[in-house]
C-alpha cells in the first residue's frame, strides 16, 4: 500500500513517526523501570499527564523559555559539528557578569538592562571563544575544552562572587547587589492569580529563535557554517576558513548561551547568588537533539522537557515516587530519538529503493531515460 | 589549507622521524619529578609538596582518574569514543553503595563493575548496533545515569541507618596492607628532613602504609591492559578495529563483536572507578561524587597519547594537582606556580633554540607572567586551587595536542559489511 502514496506524504509521515516513536519508546522504558522498582506506574503517568493548573502552565512556559535558549545555543554548534558542552559554564559566567553590571546601575532604567545584557553576551561569547580558539589553533577537542571550562567557570564565579557579593539581610546566601526596580523585565499574566506571570524575556527568546533561523538559512555566514558542518574538506575547497568559522560559531553559540540565565535574573531572582540554578546547559543538549536543530522543533522539545519537570514535582506527595524518574525519561528520549531517526531513515531508504525498483521493472527494457530519472531521486 | 587541517593530521615526517623514547622513560620521569619537587621544596619551603600524606592522597586521587582513562583507552582503541565514562562511573558509585552495603566490600566492587558494564552495554547497543553518534550516546548516558542513580538512591537508601536520598549508609572497607616496621622506619627517615632522602622515604612510606588492595588491583589492571592490548593477538585485532575496521573485516576480524566487547570492558572499568570513589576515596555513596572525573580521565588518556604509560603520567598529574588543591592548597599550588614558570621559560629557550621564535615568545611571556604572579602573591585563593587540575588539563592539551595521534578510525561509525 505504502508505495502507492505520494512520496512527499511518505516523507512527512516518516518525519513525524520518528519523534513519536522516540517518545513512546522512552515512556515504555520508564514504565519498565517503574515496574521493576515496584512503583505505581498508573499513578505516576496519570499525575504527569494531567492537564496543568494555570500556575503550573506559567512555570512550564518560563522553564521552556530558559531551556529553549539553551537548546538554540547548543544547536548552533551542532550545525557545524561542534559539540558545545560548555553552555552550562558559559551561561553561569555570563549571568554573573550581567548581575554584577546591572546591580551597579551605572545607567538609568532599561539602558542599564541593555548594558547588562550586552555585557553578558560579550562574556559568554569570550568564554566559549576560548574553546573555539583552542580548537582552531591547537586542535584541542572542543568537547574536552568546554567541559574543563565549565569546571573553571564554577571556581571563577565562586571567587568573583566572594569579591563583589553583599550579604542580603536575614539570609546566609551570598549574592550580587539587587537589580534596581526600573531595570527589571516585567512579566505578563496568562491567567488569574499572582503566580501566573510569564517572563517578559519570552519575547527575546522568540526573537533569538527567529534570528537563529535567519542566520543559518538566509545568510552567507549560515551557509558557510552548515557547509563546514557537512564536509570540512568541501568547505576548505570553496574558500571557507574553517578555523575562523570554528571560533565564530563557538562565539555565537556562547553569546546565545549567555542569555540562558537572564530570564531568571531579570524576571525572578534579581541578583546572582550561590544558589543560582545550574545544569541548564546539559538539558539544552538533549533538547537540541530532540528538536533536530530546528527552531520550532527545539521549542517543542523545550516545552516537553519543561512539562515533564513541572508535572513530576507532586509525584513524591501523590505517588511516593522520586521525581527524578523523569530525568531517566529525558535521558532515554535523547537516545531513542537518535535511534528512531536512524531506524526510520533506514526504513525510508528501503521504501525508496523498493519504489524505484518497481518503477524500473515497469519501465526498464524499453525506455532508458526512466531509470536515470528515478535514480536521481534516490540520491536526492 | 586551514589551521585545523594541518593540526588534526600530523605531518608524516614529524611522527616517524622523531626519536622514540626508550623503554624505561617512566622511571627517568619519576626520578626527575622526585628531584624537581625536592628542589622546589628547598627553594619555596612548601613542606607539603611531597610528604607521605600527599603521596598517599595522590594515589587515592589518581586511581579513579586512571581507571576511567583505562576505560576510555579500551573503547577508543576499538574506535568508539566514550564520553559516557562519567555516567558509567556514576552508575558504579551506586553499585558499590547498594551491593557493598548489603553483601560486603568485594560484592560492592563487583556491583560497581557490573553496573558500569550496564552503562557500557547501552553505549555499545547505541553506537555499535544502531550507529548513533558516539558523543550523543555518551551525553545521553550521562543524563540517564544521573537521573537513574538519584531515583534508585531515594528508592533504596531512604530509611537505612545513615542513608538518605543522596547518600548510602557507611560501606565496609576493602582490605588494606600495612608493613608495620618498614612504615615506621621510613616515617623516621622522612621526619629527618634530609634533601631528596626524605622525599624518597615519603614515597616508599606511602606505598607500605595502609595501601588499599583496590589501589594494587587498579595498578595491576593498567599492566594487564598493556599486556592484553599490545602483546596478544586479541589486542592486536582489537586495535586494528580502531585503526581500520574495513581492513580488519577483510582479514576476517568480527569488527562489531570486538567493538562491543571493548565498550563493555570500558564500562566495567569506569564502574570500578566509581566504586573506588565510593569505597576507598570516601566511605559511602554520595550523589554527585564523581565530580567530572570521567571527563578528566578521558583528558588524561588523550594527554597520554592513547597509551597506558602516558595515561598513568596524565592521571598522576591530575591526581597530584587535585590533591594539592585540597591539602594546604594555597602554599603548595603557589610553589607549583614557580615550577611551572621555570618550566615555561626553559621550554621557551628550547623553542627559540629550535628557531620556533613565535612559540618561544608566547611561552616566554607566559613564563614571565607566572613568575611575576608568584612573586606578587603569597598564597593562591582556595577557589583557584580547586580549578588547578582543569586549567592544567587545558594547558597541557593546548601544548601537547599536536604530538598526539589517536586511533585512525576513532569516533567513526562502522556498519558491518563495509569492507565489501
Amino acid at each position: 500500500m505504502i508505495d502507492r502514496l505520494d512520496p512527499r506524504l511518505v516523507r512527512l509521515g516518516l518525519g513525524i513517526a520518528a519523534p513519536v516513536l522516540a517518545i513512546v519508546l522512552a515512556f515504555a522504558i520508564t514504565s519498565l523501570v517503574l515496574i521493576v522498582a515496584g512503583d505505581p506506574v498508573g499513578e505516576v503517568w496519570s499525575t504527569i499527564l494531567s492537564w496543568p493548573q494555570p500556575r503550573n502552565q506559567a512555570n512550564i512556559i518560563n522553564n521552556a523559555t530558559v531551556l529553549y535558549l539553551s537548546g538554540i545555543a547548543v544547536a548552533i554548534g551542532f550545525r557545524m559539528n561542534l559539540f558545545n558542552i560548555g553552555v552550562d559554564g558559559q551561561y553561569r559566567v555570563a549571568a554573573f557578569a550581567a548581575a554584577a553590571v546591572a546591580g551597579e546601575a551605572w545607567l538609568p532604567g532599561y539602558l542599564n538592562t541593555l548594558l547588562a545584557i550586552a555585557a553578558a553576551v560579550l562574556v559568554g561569547a569570550a568564554w566559549a571563544g576560548i574553546a573555539g580558539l583552542l580548537r582552531a589553533t591547537r586542535g584541542v577537542s572542543e568537547v574536552i575544552a568546554t567541559i574543563m571550562l565549565n569546571f573553571i567557570a564554577t571556581g571563577l564565579v565562586a571567587y568573583l562572587l566572594r569579591k563583589v557579593a553583599v550579604r542580603s539581610e536575614g539570609s546566609n546566601s551570598l549574592g550580587t547587589k539587587q537589580i534596581p526596580e526600573g531595570s527589571r523585565i516585567p512579566g505578563f499574566q496568562i491567567g488569574d492569580g499572582a503566580a501566573t506571570e510569564v517572563y517578559g524575556f519570552l519575547f527575546v527568546a522568540v526573537l533569538v529563535g527567529a534570528g537563529y533561523w535567519f542566520l543559518l538559512n538566509r545568510t552567507r555566514f549560515g551557509f558557510d557554517l552548515r557547509a563546514t558542518g557537512r564536509s570540512n574538506s568541501a568547505a576548505v575547497a570553496s574558500g571557507i576558513s574553517v578555523g575562523r568559522m570554528t571560533v565564530g560559531a563557538m562565539m555565537i553559540s556562547g553569546g546565545v548561551a549567555a542569555l540562558v540565565g537572564l530570564p531568571i535574573l531579570f524576571g525572578d531572582a534579581y541578583s546572582y547568588g550561590s544558589t543560582f540554578q545550574s545544569g541548564l546547559g546539559f538539558a539544552g543538549i538533549a533538547i537540541a537533539l530532540l528538536g533536530r536543530n530546528h527552531p520550532i522543533g527545539i521549542a517543542l522539545g523545550a516545552l516537553l522537557f519543561a512539562f515533564l519537570d513541572e508535572q513530576s514535582n507532586p509525584l513524591q506527595i501523590i505517588a511516593d515516587v522520586s521525581p527524578d524518574i523523569v530525568a531517566i525519561t529525558q535521558g532515554v528520549i535523547v537516545l531513542t530519538v537518535v535511534i528512531s531517526y536512524e531506524v526510520v531513515r533506514r526504513y525510508g531508504l528501503r521504501l525508496e529503493q523498493a519504489r524505484v525498483a518497481a518503477q524500473l521493472r515497469a519501465a526498464a527494457p524499453v525506455d532508458p531515460s526512466g531509470p536515470t530519472e528515478s535514480s536521481k531521486e534516490v540520491s536526492a | 589549507m586551514s589551521v585545523t587541517q594541518t593540526v588534526s593530521r600530523p605531518k608524516p615526517g614529524a611522527a616517524v622521524g622523531r626519536r622514540r623514547l626508550p623503554r624505561w622513560w617512566p622511571l627517568v620521569l619519576a626520578a626527575v619529578i622526585l628531584l624537581g619537587l625536592s628542589v622546589l621544596r628547598l627553594v619555596t619551603g612548601a613542606d607539603d609538596l611531597l610528604s607521605s600524606g600527599t603521596v598517599r592522597a595522590t594515589l587515592i586521587a589518581l586511581v579513579p582518574i586512571m581507571l576511567a582513562g583505562l576505560g576510555g583507552l579500551w573503547s577508543e582503541r576499538a574506535g568508539v569514543v566514550n564520553i559516557g565514562l562519567e555516567g558509567m562511573m556514576i552508575l558504579g558509585t551506586y553499585g558499590a553503595g547498594y551491593f557493598g552495603y548489603h553483601y560486603g566490600a568485594w560484592a560492592g566492587v563487583v556491583g560497581a563493575i557490573v553496573l558500569g558494564m550496564v552503562g557500557g552495554l547501552v553505549h555499545a547497543i547505541a553506537t555499535v548496533i544502531f550507529g548513533v553518534d558516539h558523543i550523543i550516546s555518551g551525553v545521553a548516558i550521562n543524563i540517564i545515569a544521573v537521573g537513574a542513580v538519584q531515583y534508585l538512591a531515594s528508592r533504596t537508601f531512604v530509611g537505612l541507618p545513615g542513608g538518605g536520598q543522596t547518600q548510602s549508609p557507611t560501606l565496609p572497607d576493602v582490605q588494606a596492607i600495612t608493613i608495620g616496621p618498614l612504615s615506621d622506619a621510613l616515617g623516621d627517615l622522612e621526619g629527618k628532613d634530609v634533601f631528596l632522602v626524605s622525599e624518597i622515604a615519603a614515597v616508599l612510606r606511602a606505598l607500605v602504609t595502609d595501601l588499599s588492595l583496590l589501589v594494587v588491583l587498579s595498578l595491576l589492571l593498567l599492566v594487564v591492559t598493556y599486556v592484553v592490548l599490545w602483546r596478544t593477538s586479541f589486542g592486536l585485532r582489537l586495535r586494528s578495529v580502531g585503526e581500520s575496521p574495513a581492513a580488519a573485516e577483510s582479514v576476517g576480524v568480527a569488527v562489531l563483536r570486538y567493538k562491543f566487547a571493548a565498550v563493555l570492558i570500558s564500562g566495567g572499568l569506569a564502574g570500578l572507578a566509581g566504586g573506588f570513589l565510593a569505597m576507598v576515596a570516601s566511605s559511602n555513596f554520595r550523589d554527585g561524587q564523581t565530580g567530572g572525573r570521567g571527563y578528566i580521565g578521558l583528558a588524561a588518556m588523550i594527554f597520554g597519547n592513547w597509551r597506558p604509560s602516558g595515561l598513568l603520567t596524565g592521571s598522576g598529574l591530575f591526581g597530584y594537582t587535585q590533591t594539592l588543591g585540597l591539602r594546604q592548597g594555597g602554599s603548595s599550588v603557589h610553589a607549583l606556580l614557580l615550577a611551572v614558570a621555570v618550566l615555561a621559560l626553559a621550554l621557551a629557550a628550547y623553542q627559540v633554540y629550535r628557531r620556533q621564535a613565535r612559540l618561544g615568545v608566547v611561552l616566554g611571556v607566559v613564563g614571565v607572567a607566572l613568575l611575576g604572579l608568584y612573586l606578587a602573591i603569597d598564597e593562591v585563593p582556595g577557589d583557584f586551587t580547586s580549578m588547578t587540575p582543569y586549567v592544567i588539563t587545558l594547558l597541557v592539551l593546548a601544548f601537547a595536542s599536536q604530538r598526539l595521534r589517536m586511533p585512525a578510525a576513532d569516533g567513526q561509525i562502522y556498519r558491518k559489511g563495509s569492507a565489501g
